[in-house]
């Protein structure tokens, strides 16, 4: 089942490797990972969705990261309503025929053009993991040159 | 105005730090140049491995924080293992590496490692200063988190401009660390309900590890035994917590535990678990562990709880104060039956070896006990002369037994002996290694006979890594893949080369003489004790039983 984990950490060079190595050097798997500053600078958010095998196994992970010096406070927002979005650049190929209807499927979906080309259409688009995954799906027999994607961001609603 | 050495050695002065091990090099010049007028002990080592051990055994014996240094490079690589040890046994060590320049940190230049890198998974915290301004607080804070909480290694990494670099500084007065509040008083309900569990168990049994000991909590373990009449099985880490001459010690437990410790916890209805970490050489197969008991499980860590076995009641905190708490409220009891069972099982499964053939250790062993009465410090190597060590030496006092339990680190015994006796240099202290863990790191006899430091070492020599043989003989149809130690040195000229004095002994009336003559003679002394050489471990759990399906001498030899 998959987990989404907010943590704030100290905003230090170092954080996110040791972070990263209590994932890797436990045989943790982890889907997607996004760090930024927050309103205070010296505190950095970030969010880690984790594909956790059982619930003593995810306690565990939790507990882990608890322990590390640099981290300052760990959520689970699994179980909470929350808001959860990432972005995604996607470079299709695009002929004259092509153009019109990728246009019409980026409209539909709310997303941007950023970029054309002779042959290529760059999208960008925002929204949470099972937005993206659905343009993706729809854009693919076009032929997907190149994704670029973020890992979600997520805060809790309320 | 000051260098950052400077400020390096007065933090550490300001830290209560009399003693420092290790070796210099470039990246560390400046800081032994101010070492040099400095009040602080310092040690120079044969090698920065012994450096690290040294200082994790003069942690364990004194309960301060050891203190090691080692340059750039190659230096703080070959503290790794060093390191990695005081990590898996919650030892505090503060480790000060020198760095290259800080313009050069990336270019693979001349003793450049990424130290912070490398010992990143194996240390509590560690700190790359990179402007000097930092280095007060950072060494505040490494002092405080290497003793606080569960303890354990801190690695400081000074480049060498930083050590060059002059700023005005002022340490500050206290440490705050956002990221870090270690628990100290136990949640009040669970404490009672833990009170409560006690009162009702008709079987229970205290399991206290190695935290009862980094938590100076012996006394108030004793004190709940005396009330309760609950006796008390160790694990290797948490031998001397509690005397095993005391009627109620159930000795060791696990895979080289006693009989009787491992049927009482088997048969128990409750288990006390006090600063362990319920591992697989304790629990043995953790499926079975326990079958019939509640688990309390009171650790300053709150990640070991539920990490092996299911913990019925956790109560995070600092252990001193949890059972502090707990003796108010506990009452006597009555456990007359509880205690016939565990008499019938210490009659009939005591720990026994035979005294036919050559010397056997156990032998040893039991004849230094008696000539030191518990009195002294005992440090190890790792493998079959360790576990001999936990079974026959009946440790009362905690801080007595220096042993590397977690990471099993072979060559741990003569450094961390050394450091043991700077520590505690009025106990005497007895290594006792085996001919294969002896030959890692014995080049630190140079560093007892340059320091002067009178430690006893006494070497079970078997000519076998015997732990590796025992496996083999009982598990692999007796091949001796690479066990029998090939090129072993006369270790009597080894310690004469270095000025120490020492005895072969290969008969068994020759034993005691030898070691009293070791104990009372000044100065370091080394014996060389030739023993029965395919001699077995036993009682012995087979890794994956449990630790009903104990095995005593008689079945083993029917395996084999």
């Amino acid at each position: 089942m998959r987990h989404t984990i907010s943590l704030l950490v100290e905003n230090k060079f170092g954080v996110l490797a040791r972070i990263a190595g209590l994932f890797s050097c436990r045989g943790y798997n982890i889907e997607s990972l996004t760090v930024g500053e927050t309103e205070d600078p010296t505190v950095s958010r970030m969010t880690i969705v984790v594909d956790a095998l059982d619930e003593r196994v995810l306690e565990q992970i939790i507990k882990q990261l608890n322990k590390l010096i640099d981290v300052i406070k760990v959520s689970d927002l699994t179980e909470e309503e929350r808001v959860e979005r990432e972005l995604a650049l996607i470079k299709l190929n695009a002929t004259s025929s092509t153009r019109s209807d990728i246009i019409q499927l980026v409209d539909i979906f709310r997303a941007k053009i950023v970029d054309v080309s002779q042959s290529t259409i760059t999208v960008e688009i925002t929204g949470d993991k099972e937005k993206v995954d659905g343009f993706l799906r729809i854009v693919r027999p076009y032929g997907i040159k190149e994704i670029a994607r973020t890992g979600i961001v997520s805060v809790v609603r309320g | 105005m000051k260098k950052g050495a400077q400020i390096l050695v007065e933090g550490l002065m300001r830290e209560g730090v009399e003693v420092v091990f290790g070796i210099p090099g470039g990246a560390v010049l400046p800081i032994f140049d101010v070492l040099y007028d400095s009040p602080i002990n310092f040690y120079l080592t044969k090698h920065e491995q012994g450096a690290a051990h040294m200082a994790d055994g003069y942690a364990r014996a004194t309960g301060r924080v050891g203190v090691c240094i080692a340059t750039s490079g190659p230096g703080a690589t070959n503290l790794t293992t060093g390191i990695a040890t005081a990590y898996m046994d919650s030892s505090p060590i503060v480790a000060i590496t020198g760095q290259v320049a800080t313009s050069l940190i990336g270019n693979d230049a001349f003793q450049e490692a990424d130290t912070t890198g490398i010992t990143r998974p194996i240390t509590k915290h560690n700190y790359l200063v990179k402007d000097v301004r930092d280095l007060p607080e950072v060494i505040k804070e490494a002092f405080y988190i290497a003793s606080t909480g569960r303890k354990g290694p801190v690695l400081i990494d000074i480049p060498v401009d930083v050590s060059r670099s002059m700023a005005d500084l002022e340490f500050p007065d206290k440490v705050e660390i956002r990221g870090y509040k270690p628990p100290y008083k136990g949640h009040h309900l669970q404490i009672r309900r833990a009170v409560d569990a006690i009162e009702e168990a008709e079987k229970p049994v205290i399991i206290a590890g190695g935290g009862v000991i980094s938590a100076n909590a012996s006394d108030e373990l004793r004190e709940l035994v005396r009330i309760t009449g609950i006796p008390v099985a160790m694990t290797l880490m948490g031998l001397g917590s509690f005397p095993l001459t005391d009627p109620l010690s159930l000795g060791m437990l696990g895979m080289h535990g006693t009989v009787y410790a491992n049927y009482a916890v088997t048969e128990a209805d409750l288990i006390i678990g006090m600063g362990v970490r319920f591992d697989d050489r304790a629990t043995g197969r953790v499926d079975k562990f326990a079958p019939h008991a509640r688990i309390i499980h009171i650790d300053i860590d709150t990640a070991t709880i539920n990490r092996t076995v299911f913990a019925d009641i956790p109560i995070v905190g600092d252990l001193k104060a949890v059972l502090k708490e707990i003796i108010k409220y506990v009452k006597p009891k009555d456990l007359r039956d509880w205690h016939e069972r565990i008499r019938e099982w210490k009659e009939e499964y005591p720990l026994s070896y035979s005294r036919e053939g050559g010397i056997k250790p156990q032998y040893i062993i039991e004849t230094l006990y008696e000539l030191t009465k518990g009195d002294a410090i005992i440090a190890t190597g790792v493998g079959q002369h360790q576990m001999w060590v936990a079974q026959f030496y009946k440790f009362t006092k905690p801080r007595t037994l220096i042993s590397s339990g977690g990471l099993g680190t072979m060559g741990f015994g003569l450094p961390a002996g050394i450091g043991a006796k700077v520590g505690v240099p009025d106990m005497p202290v007895i290594v006792i290694d085996g001919d294969g863990s002896f030959q890692m790191t014995m080049t630190e006899l140079g560093t007892v006979a340059g320091h002067g430091i009178p430690v006893k070492v006494m070497i079970i020599n078997n000519s076998y890594l015997g732990m590796v043989r025992q496996w083999q003989q009982l598990f692999y149809n007796r091949r001796y893949s690479a066990s029998k130690l090939r090129g072993t040195p006369d270790f009597l000229k080894i310690a004469e080369a270095y000025g120490i004095k020492g005895l072969r002994v290969s008969r068994w009336e020759e034993v005691k003489p030898a070691i009293e003559r070791a104990l009372y003679e000044e100065g370091p002394f080394l014996i060389d004790f030739i023993v029965e050489p395919e001699e077995n471990v036993f009682p012995m759990v087979p890794a994956g039983s449990a630790l009903s399906e104990v095995m005593t001498k008689w079945e083993a030899v029917n395996l084999a």
